[in-house]
């Protein structure tokens, strides 16, 4: 059991809210970011109030001290999502993690390979393997979806093949938010010799992932969904395939030697992956924000949020005035429209009362034409929303045909 | 130009009419228009906006696509107010127009029905929504201006 009351206690935006149109703030948009508490801001702060140096180069304390405690955040990752801590490379977050995966993948795939994606994916989970399509004469093609946006193992067998080279396939939907059969999927896509790669954007922050239970071959996420900084995220990746996998970026701090004949001869995984220098204060917040998440507990957090979003579909179809297009889906997000209200329109005016949710096609511009509506409203949860957060929300979607009030 | 002080429900009305019912919400039937896309990043408004201008009247304006309430009811006020003006009218209606969104003086005697949306900055989010249209057809005149040597 979660108590929302005394964990909203240390996340300051929401024990002192500001002011949205004259309204304390209703944060409905955790699927887009998550608020920070204080122990995040103060590991934030830490670094350039107390520990500001490089990492790499340590010839002093302060620089081994930060080498050391890149280190302690790669274990907090690893205990996050059950792997090696040398395991987790560092990027700046989930879009970040999929291009540089792209990158090197690029160099194994011949023309006519095949990468698979869905239409529900998010676009940096689609738009890196349009790239690398182009450049190398793969192929993109989608796996059917069931009406509800979920991947049945029948549907994907019908598109794998031999040519499959790469599976690419979000856990959590972040429009209808539906859970994908993950494991399944991966055990299948190995039987065709492919690699799979979750997107765990929407998964990881909220409901335990193992990846060696999922067997994935690799996993992305952002910090800034999981209570972290933003400009922090993980690549994970199997020891065996980063240790095989090329190079992205290149520069200091992520080689051995180099030669002048241009040989490069790079550090080992995951050091190979982390050019330049580090997000450092990001970091140190991710460290501080993992450790918080996981004593509250991701199975907790699943069944909050979950509670919640069937609250928020039975008062919702009470009013009977809005369509859901997810009322089934076991995640923390629910997808909807007023009747006759453009979702854009909805957005602003819950603005207008302080409420933020997200309208708009999320990024997902492909899905919009599948579910077959140009744009959705979605309220996403997390484990410090409460119950009065969402009775404000439907008080104005009760409302929601006045929508022109928020310009007067 | 209303002769009357424009009342909030009257606003409401005109936008929510122009929204519902709008005027010039179609593709061109014929040729000779020249057209260009309207989208964001910020926003779900995407829609592309046609002008048929002869002798440097602008003879008529179109526009079709998807759009949020602020966007449709403005773009479609846009063509009312331009449709049989000359282009350099057209862009002064724009600019006065462009000004009041801003919230920097403007000259309201060439806006009519667009005054309703004097009070669109409350909602700093649709403020791209409400100008839009305006500035993709100020894009359109002053590349024809510049193509014919212009000013
Ligand atoms: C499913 C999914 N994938 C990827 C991303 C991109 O994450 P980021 O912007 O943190 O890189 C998001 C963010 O909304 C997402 O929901």
């Amino acid at each position: 059991m979660i108590d929302e009351k005394l964990i909203r206690k240390e996340f300051p935006m929401l024990s002192n809210p500001p002011l949205m149109q004259g309204h304390p703030l209703v944060w409905l948009d955790n699927a887009s970011t998550t608020l920070k508490p204080q122990c995040v801001l103060d590991a934030v702060s830490s670094y350039y109030i107390s520990r500001t140096s490089n990492s790499h180069r340590g010839d002093y304390d302060l620089c081994y001290s930060m080498d050391v405690e890149t280190e302690l955040t790669r274990k907090a990752v690893s205990k996050l999502i059950n792997c090696s801590p040398n395991e987790v490379v560092f990027t700046s977050g989930t879009t970040d993690s999929l291009n540089r995966l792209a990158q090197s993948l690029q160099y194994s795939l011949k023309k006519g390979d095949e990468i698979i994606i869905s239409l529900s994916e998010h676009a940096s989970n689609v738009l890196p393997w349009f790239q690398i399509a182009k450049h190398t004469g793969a192929v993109i093609k989608y796996v059917e979806l069931q009406k509800d946006g979920l991947i049945t193992l029948e549907n994907l067998r019908k598109t794998l093949s031999k040519r499959t080279k790469i599976v690419s396939l979000a856990q959590v939907g972040n429009v209808l938010g539906q859970i994908q059969p993950i494991k399944e999927l991966v055990a299948e896509t190995h039987k065709f010799g492919a690699i799979f790669i979750v997107d765990g954007a929407q998964s990881v922050p909220h409901m335990p992932v193992d990846v060696k239970d999922l067997d994935c071959d690799f996993l992305c996420f952002s910090g800034h969904k999981i209570c972290g900084p933003t400009g922090i995220g993980v690549l994970y990746g199997k020891y065996k395939l980063l240790e095989d996998l090329e190079l992205n970026s290149v520069g200091g701090g992520m080689n051995d030697k180099f030669y002048l004949d241009g040989t490069i001869k790079p550090s080992k995984a995951p050091a190979k992956f982390e050019a330049g220098t580090q997000n450092l204060e990001g970091i140190l917040g991710l460290r501080a924000a993992i450790e918080f998440i996981m004593k509250i507990g991701l199975e907790n957090i699943a069944e909050h949020e979950h509670k919640l979003k069937k609250y928020a579909v039975e008062r919702i179809k009470e009013l009977g005035n809005s369509v859901i297009y997810n009322a089934d889906v076991k995640s923390g997000i629910v997808t909807f429209n007023i009747n006759d209200v453009f979702a854009q329109d909805a957005a602003t005016y819950l603005n207008s009362k302080g409420i933020a949710c997200r309208s708009g096609q999320h990024c997902a511009k492909l899905l919009n034409d599948f579910i077959g509506t140009p744009a959705t409203i979605r309220a996403s949860f997390y484990f410090y929303t409460t119950k009065e957060d969402i009775d404000k929300l439907v008080d104005a979607v009760s409302h929601g045909k006045e929508f022109l009030d928020a310009y007067f | 130009m209303p002769t009357f002080e424009l009342t909030p429900s009257m606003m409401r009305e005109i936008i929510m009419d122009h929204y519902q019912n709008p005027r010039h919400k179609e593709k061109p039937s014929q040729d000779g228009y020249k057209t260009l896309h309207a989208s964001s990043t910020n926003c779900i408004d995407d829609f592309d906006l046609f002008v048929k201008e002869e002798n440097g009247v602008i003879k008529d304006a179109l526009w079709d696509g998807v759009a949020c309430t602020i966007s449709t009811a403005s773009t479609d006020i846009l063509c009312d107010l331009v449709i049989n003006e000359d282009s350099s009218k057209a862009l002064y209606i724009i600019d006065q127009y462009l000004k009041m969104i801003g919230e920097q003086p403007y000259d309201e005697s060439v806006l009519d029905e667009a005054l309703v949306f004097v009070n669109t900055s409350k909602q700093a989010a649709r403020i791209h929504c409400a100008t839009m249209g305006w500035t993709t057809l100020k894009e359109i005149i002053e590349q024809d201006e510049d193509h014919h040597g212009g000013h």
